[in-house]
């Protein structure tokens, strides 16, 4: 059996792909259905929703259609979360098989680097480069790398440490490759299977601290975000709740088909691995 | 106790390096936002001529070279100056221990109760693998696991604040009340129940997982087939055998969780307005105040690391193996 | 006529996991005489500790389990700690290592005698005592890891006697221990049990140990009782070929044999 479809057997795993997959589904056909910048006034102000069939969400204070903003809001999400915990996997990696591989005092002090780096709060870390750097979508993914790069880094340097022991490293050595060599081509390759496990959870929380960040004001303003369009609504709170409580739930759709997903595909790998 | 207490000081020492790299990145934030410290204390005061400026500057040492203005950070941030806040117009150090009691109120009820209830709904899920009020648990757990603090919070205040009136929508404490003494007391829990609980509730979720997880692996162990062949009572193995040693990993996640919890406050004291350490932070952002934001930055690395301490100490306790060659050494 | 401790009669256990496998114990019928030591002799797989954890009652709950065990001497199913006490191979990983080794007696002691944890902890030192251990004080509050691996199984031996069992059960208490440490253990758990009168049902793979000290032998094999009869019986007229290939051989039991023993 593969481990899709040990995944699919999962109610976990089948519901957190589901999700997922009609998530990016969303984000992809945003431009298709929603033509229009979501951030244009479309009509009257404050509809409620489930009112008129035209906004079938109902609209913001300004006039704009909110299920427009919703699904555009569906992108930056996707793609601030999946980029940031990509760059920090990388970045994550690359220092980890660094440090596993060299040893020494290099080791040393890459490793004091990320205990600094996991003594200031990530979220913390993320509003001082912002502030800095100045909101725009590649600063927010950066901003958001900075603090979530640790884990991996430290997962990948415990995987090297023990894959460097085994037999193939030992003959890549003899065969005369060069240590760095070694390091890209024979190790860094087997201690990313568990690197990559971490990688939903960090999409996951990437995706909170994006939102809780836009929640703060600090996102490219001509872009929709859930967590702006929260912001947006709690001007209203009193009046209009459920502008807040749309994009706030699905964020935690969002996140709940991460954690879901990589349940479910936890439990395919870990049926896999105890069959064989 | 004496393994304790060289398991902690064995890791105060290896803190003080961490601690260095956190205050260099301090410092380069610092060089990489505009304006410098006479700046900032300029515009707090209304402007000066430039031969005032010139003082300043040669007073403050930052006319000399990068290395020689890293050392004078350093060593001002040893003499605990943190430096000027623009927008204050006061020193940084001053306005954030203003700040950081209503915060740590914040964050050690938030974990008491996280940390209390997780691990006591982590029990009972434990307790039976697999029954219905286990995958209950466990399901609503990851449920709540999803919810994004800031908008568990703001839906909090319209359910509880706004709608139904129990709760305060904000603040820390009823402005110019007058309350003293226990009166006060309760006036502040008051106001942060919502905050709490806001802040709380995804870390309740993560320690209950924990535990669960964590009283799952016990099951298996020999020991508690040891227990079962005693006959000890059923409560007795749930509780003192499995539960004890499931309680070990949640204490380090304590530790680790510390880091987040404070960002985690940022967010929170802005929803319901408290003036604490987070919206300091905030402020800072939204002020362009550098050096306000990198003091806050070294007091959290600082916090960090102290709590951290007192997990180690907390640990060392609870488990008799850890820093056992410590002490024979 | 000596009483009837138990009567095992056609007891079969299988292990829901794994349908397909033969069961661990396939149709077993046995006596154990009050007051006798039986020595349980097989190799690993025969199933002569899943005979152990039978007897207790403490199957996981995925094995399926047919036949009836009777207990006339009790009139009905033995409480554990109380009616039997329970050593196992492994005293490191069956002591918890986050309590005190008084503690762990202590509480075998607060349950089943009915006193209080005061009185439990005076019980424990006392039986820490009895099974010389060094330093009993001490090691009332010390922890299992800084124990040796004979004291660690010292400690267990104290708390399965704690509450005065007629009936001892000994899972290999001596494979996991080097052979001067064994040897200790096994005289140690002789002069218990002759001074406190209890029944030894005493699991093991080296036929050489059980020969030693116990009054009945039952040999198992492949999950079936091969023959079970008193120690010099046994060993001076084998009934079965299996039987005498092992006293033949007088092998290690845990060590494969080079040449199969002939078809079973």
């Amino acid at each position: 059996m593969s481990v899709l479809q040990r995944l699919l057997r999962s109610p976990e795993g089948a519901i957190g792909l589901a999700i997922l997959c009609l998530l990016a589904a969303t984000a992809m056909s945003a431009g298709a259905f929603f033509p229009r910048d979501p951030l244009s006034i479309v009509g009257p102000a404050l509809v409620p929703p489930f009112s008129d069939m035209a906004f079938p969400l109902g609209t913001d204070r300004l006039g704009r259609d909110v299920l427009a903003e919703l699904v555009h809001g569906s992108r930056a999400s996707l793609m601030v979360g999946i980029a940031a915990a990509a760059v920090a996997l990388v970045v994550g990696a690359l220092v980890g098989t660094l440090a596993g591989f060299a040893g020494g005092l290099i080791d040393e002090a890459l490793m004091r680097i990320v205990d600094a780096f996991q003594v200031v709060p990530a979220f913390l870390l993320a509003l001082a480069f912002v502030s800095v750097a100045g909101a725009s979508l590649p600063v927010v993914v950066l901003a958001i790398a900075l603090g979530a790069w640790t884990a991996p880094a430290r997962l990948a340097r415990a995987e090297v440490l023990s894959i460097r022991e085994r037999d193939y490293v030992a003959a890549a050595r003899v065969i005369g490759m060069r240590p760095l060599e070694i390091a890209l081509r024979e190790v860094l390759p087997n201690a990313l299977a568990p690197v990559l496990a971490l990688s939903s959870v960090i999409v996951a929380s990437s995706v909170l601290i994006e939102a809780a960040l836009s929640f703060l004001g600090l996102s490219d303003p001509n872009i929709v975000t859930w967590g702006s369009m929260i912001a947006e609504g709690r001007n209203v709170l009193r009046s209009a709740p459920f502008l807040s409580i749309v994009p706030g739930i699905a964020l935690m759709l969002t996140v709940l088909g991460v954690y879901l997903f990589s349940e479910g595909l936890g439990q395919a790998l870990a049926g896999r691995k105890a069959r064989t | 106790m004496r393994r304790a207490f060289l398991l902690v000081r064995r890791r105060a020492i290896s803190s003080i390096p961490v601690l260095l790299i956190v205050i260099v990145g301090a410092f380069l934030l610092l060089e990489a936002a505009p304006g410098d410290a006479v700046d900032a204390y300029l515009l707090s005061i209304g402007g000066g001529d430039p031969a005032l400026v010139q003082s300043l500057r040669e007073s403050y040492g930052l006319d000399q070279s990068v290395a020689a203005r890293l050392w004078l950070y350093v060593t001002a941030l040893l003499h605990l100056d943190l430096g000027w806040s623009v927008i204050f117009g006061r020193p940084v150090l001053d306005i954030i221990l203003e700040r950081l009691p209503n915060t740590l109120w914040l964050m050690g009820s938030a974990t008491a109760l996280a940390f209390g209830l997780g691990s006591l709904l982590g029990i009972v899920a434990g307790a039976r693998p697999g029954s219905s009020a286990d995958r209950t648990l466990s399901i609503g757990s990851l449920a709540l696991y999803a919810v994004p603090n800031f908008w568990l919070g703001l839906v909090l205040s319209v359910v509880f604040a706004v709608q139904l009136r129990w709760f305060p929508t904000s603040g820390i404490e009823t402005i110019a009340s007058g309350k003293q003494g226990l009166a006060r007391a309760f006036d502040i829990a008051w106001h942060l129940v919502l905050p709490v609980a806001s802040l709380a509730f995804v870390y309740l979720a993560l320690f209950l997982r924990m535990m669960r997880a964590g009283m799952a692996e016990a099951w298996r162990q020999d020991y508690v087939l040891a227990a079962r062949a005693k006959g000890l009572a059923r409560r007795r193995i749930v509780l003192r055998h499995v539960a004890r040693n499931a309680l070990l990993p949640l204490v380090t996640m304590l530790g680790l969780q510390a880091a987040t919890m404070l960002g985690g406050s940022v967010v929170i004291e802005n929803v319901f307005a408290i003036p604490g350490f987070g919206r300091l932070a905030q402020e800072a952002v939204a002020g362009r105040d550098a050096p306000l934001l990198t003091g806050i930055i070294v007091v959290s690395a600082v916090l960090v690391v102290l709590v951290n301490l007192l997990v180690d100490i907390a640990y060392a306790l609870l488990d008799p193996r850890v820093g056992a060659s410590d002490a024979a050494a | 006529m000596t009483p009837l401790l138990a009567r095992i009669s056609g007891l079969s256990v299988s292990y829901r996991a794994d349908r397909d496998a033969a069961p661990a114990l396939d149709g077993i019928d046995l006596d154990i005489v009050a007051g006798e030591r039986l020595a349980i002799i097989g190799e690993s797989g025969s199933g002569k500790s899943t005979l152990a954890l039978a007897v207790a009652g403490l199957l996981p709950r995925s094995a399926v389990v047919d036949g009836r065990i009777d207990w006339p001497a009790y009139g009905k199913a033995p409480l554990p700690g109380r009616d039997y006490g329970f050593v196992f191979q492994d005293a490191g990983a069956s002591l918890n290592p986050v309590l005190t080794v008084g503690e762990q007696i202590a509480e075998v002691a607060e349950r089943h005698l009915g006193v209080g944890w005061f009185e439990a902890f005076g019980r424990a030192r006392e039986l820490l005592e009895r099974v010389r251990i060094p330093d009993p004080d001490a090691a009332l509050g010390a922890y299992p890891h800084q124990l040796s691996g004979g004291q660690r199984q010292r400690v267990c031996i104290a708390a399965a006697i704690c509450a005065r069992p007629k009936l001892l059960i000994a899972d290999e208490p001596t494979s996991a221990l080097d052979m001067v440490v064994q040897a200790e253990i096994v005289s140690l758990l002789d002069e218990l049990v002759r001074e406190d009168g209890m029944t030894l049902l005493f699991i093991t793979h080296d036929i050489a140990l059980a020969s030693g000290f116990a009054d009945r032998i039952a040999v198992f094999h492949k999950a079936r009782l091969v023959e079970a009869g008193s120690t010099f019986d046994t060993l001076a007229h084998p009934a079965q070929p299996y039987t005498a290939s092992l006293i033949a051989n007088h092998i290690d039991l845990d060590t494969p044999p080079l040449v199969s023993a002939g078809p079973a």
